[in-house]
């Protein structure tokens, strides 16, 4: 029979209607699932008893996948059929992914996003993740005895859209429905219930096995905004095992172990950093190979001294995101610490005197994000009945389309909370123009190219009009995920042209930040470059009207007219290119004098031309 | 009459209720609603109602309303774990039959 968990009052669910939802860190290392049972969050446990899984995924010749502590055991056998830390790949294309170095995987360039070659033929990082995210989804059914009816999965907070995107599709492989996706670090603030205090600004500190992160976080009514990130993608606990490792090797005259030794030195040396958060010393036997037995230990003191360049590694990235947030140690209310690697004293006590204000560390660093989501999910199945948790997102950068002369019209502006939808009409530039170009970009410069190209599309078949009769209406729809869907209608004819952002690849982690803070900078810069770039859109559409109307209606004008007209248009063009923006206005109306009496003679041969061979009664008819 | 708790349950519900920081104690019911005629209710109570007749296991209160008793007198609350699941379980003598589930059950 069914086992009954306990409801808030009156919240009890109709038989068969209590609706399952989990919270999913996905982590680079590790990742965990979680649920909230009898109104607490816990984490679920896999079918090993462990509450952490590591995100590693082996695949075999004959299309089997193993996941978790089995095929990291066995990575050494098989390096490149076994995946680790997927999360790096994650909509990146190939120059990203050779940052990393040197990696035991052969890759294949793909559109979008790199691929990796296994026995079992072409993995893409979607399908490594989508393997993870299903022995969770498995754990998790099995754990709570029925079908899930959705997922709140997390994201580094740094991650652009196409990486959002990934991980909502690898979640749509492994059969889970994506309930929303969160960000970690506003996850974690969830899990304290930081979203219950009316305002503050959070620093979250996150050390994990692999990565570090730093976020600002800005809660206000109850919106979390993400001010900043930063971060060391290759430090974490791992880091502090190896230091302890190579002081053993070096102490016992171990410099060539070879790799089963090197492992167990590893596994001894976690161990001890474990034991030196509440002992003063710690100690250790290794077995080698050779039966050989190595009895080491270390003291609180020893380590923190040998590590303390490794601590002192995480601060600096915290300093520059105070900078990228415009703010000063004092402003921040609180700092919740997140990863496993955050229970180490030193870290702590370096982290405290950083910011001279106590930390939030009571909830379990290694789960924090994961029961911050769980606490979402149940939000978001309908468990929990009144408004008092309406967790809002907002978008980090505007977004918004080309226009002529390389312009951003921005239609989304930045901290817009979303979901949003907003739409706006554009037109033609030239007669007779059948296709429109469409160049989605998202930053807060003016000019496209100090933003960021998110997609680009075309919409066809407009019917041939003059410049400006067109009237196309773009409409940007940004979902709860942040994912963007951008939409292009022509609207005399209906034609519909349309894209979901699959973005161009390769955004590093504080590029958001930073492409913030040069909105700031360059300000003036920016408008200034917007009136020139309006100048010579104008000046340009002004010239080839001029042009077109001379190659139709030449006979109308005489040589001295038509000598004035080139001459300004000839001037024109060079003010165009000499980067002037008065210059260029003052240029416009020139030309647009001298052709004045053109303008006139050709709108009264065109009223003549539509009446001739008419009768007075049509005539009469179209005056009508 | 009487309602029990098993000393597992009645330890798993004072667990609960420390990490909710709230709570008397615990609501155990029936609700004429599912697939085989009436359901069980377990919820957290903040405020009792003066008709609750309240029983006591293990340190931990239980609130039953008296149209409710009726159909669980004599239940005995135990808190099992089933491969990975774990939750709540009635052994009540006065179920017939119940669902597949076990959610909703006659008697």
């Amino acid at each position: 029979m069914a086992l009954l968990q306990i409801a808030e009052p009156g919240e009890s669910t109709a038989p068969h209607e209590h609706r399952l939802a989990v919270g999913i860190d996905l982590g680079t290392t590790n990742s965990l699932v979680a649920t909230v049972k009898s109104g607490t969050a816990e984490v679920l446990l896999n079918q090993e008893g462990n509450k952490l899984t590591p995100s590693v995924v082996r695949y075999f010749a004959d299309g089997g996948v193993t996941v978790g502590s089995q095929p990291k055991a066995e990575q050494a056998d098989d390096p490149a059929n076994i995946i680790v830390s997927v999360k790096r790949f994650m909509g990146r294309g190939m120059a990203d992914v050779a940052r990393y170095g040197a990696l035991p995987y052969k890759f294949v360039d793909a559109p979008g996003m790199v691929k990796i070659e296994t026995v079992a033929g072409l993995k893409s990082p979607v399908d490594v993740s989508a393997d993870i995210l299903r022995a969770l989804r498995v754990q998790a059914e099995a754990a709570l005895a029925g079908p899930l009816v959705g997922a709140v999965i997390t994201v580094p907070a740094y991650f652009d859209d196409a990486q959002r995107q990934a991980t909502k599709d690898a979640a749509r492989l492994a059969g889970l429905n994506v309930l929303r996706l969160l960000n970690e670090p506003t996850a974690a603030a969830i899990a304290y219930g930081l979203d219950n205090a009316s305002e503050g600004t959070f620093a979250v500190f996150d050390l994990g096995g692999g990565t570090f992160d730093i976020s600002i976080l800005k809660l206000t009514r109850g919106v979390f905004e993400v001010l900043s990130t930063n971060g060391d993608s290759a430090l974490g606990g791992d880091d502090f095992d190896q230091a302890i490792a190579a002081h053993w090797r070096k102490l016992h005259g171990l410099a060539s172990a070879n790799h089963k030794d090197l492992r167990r030195m590893l596994m001894a040396a976690r161990a001890v950093k474990e034991d030196l958060t509440t002992a003063d010393d710690a100690l250790a036997e290794i077995q080698l190979s050779y039966g050989q037995t190595l009895n080491v230990k270390l003291s609180r003191a020893e380590f923190h001294n040998m590590t303390a360049h490794l601590v002192e590694r995480t601060l600096s990235p915290v300093k520059k995101a105070l900078r990228d947030a415009k703010l000063s140690v004092d402003d921040i209310t609180g700092i919740v610490m997140v990863g496993g690697a955050t229970r180490m004293l030193h870290v702590q006590a370096a982290v405290n005197g950083f910011f001279g204000k106590p930390l939030l560390n009571n909830v379990d660093p290694d789960k924090v994000v994961a029961l911050g989501a769980a606490i979402q999910a149940n939000v978001l199945a309908g468990n929990k009945s009144g408004d008092d948790m309406l967790l809002l997102d907002v978008i980090p950068l505007s977004l918004g389309i080309e226009t002529m002369g390389g312009l951003v019209e921005k239609l989304v502006p930045r901290n817009s909370t979303i979901p949003v939808a907003r739409a706006q009409e554009f037109t033609t530039f030239k007669d007779g123009q059948t296709a429109m170009a469409m160049h989605v970009v998202q930053g807060e410069r003016e000019l496209v190219k100090d933003c960021r190209s998110l997609a680009q599309f075309t919409l066809r078949g407009i019917p041939p009009m003059v410049a400006g009769a067109a009237r196309i209406r773009v409409t940007f729809q940004v979902d709860a995920d942040g994912l963007v869907s951008v939409v292009a209608q022509e609207l005399t004819s209906g034609v519909v042209a349309q894209v979901d952002v699959k973005p161009s690849y390769g955004l590093t982690d504080a590029e958001i930040a930073t492409m913030l803070q040069a909105s700031f900078t360059y300000a003036k810069d920016d408008a200034a470059a917007r009136v020139l770039a309006e100048a010579r859109t104008d000046a340009q559409r002004l010239i080839e009207a001029v042009q077109a109307a001379m190659a139709a209606d030449a006979d109308l004008l005489s040589a001295t007219e038509r000598a004035l007209i080139l001459q300004e248009i000839e001037r024109l063009h060079r003010r165009q290119s000499e980067g002037d923006a008065p210059a260029i206005k003052a240029s416009i109306e020139k030309l647009s004098t001298a052709t004045e009496t053109f303008a006139a003679k050709r709108m009264d041969k065109s009223v003549a031309k539509a009446m001739t061979g008419k009768s007075l009664d049509e005539i009469a008819k179209i005056g009508l | 009459m009487s309602i029990t708790l098993t000393e597992r349950a009645a330890n798993h519900v004072q667990n609960y209720m420390t990490k909710r920081g709230k709570g008397v104690g615990l609501r155990f019911g029936v609700r004429t609603t599912g697939c085989s005629g009436m359901a069980y209710k377990l919820e957290f109570v903040d405020e009792p109602t003066p008709e609750d007749q309240t029983f006591e296991s293990y340190g931990v209160k239980v609130f039953v309303d008296p149209k409710s008793l009726v159909y669980i007198d004599g239940t005995e609350l135990d808190f099992v774990r089933e491969g990975l699941n774990e939750g709540f379980k009635f052994n009540n003598p006065q179920e017939k039959d119940k669902c597949g589930c076990g959610e909703s059950f006659n008697v």
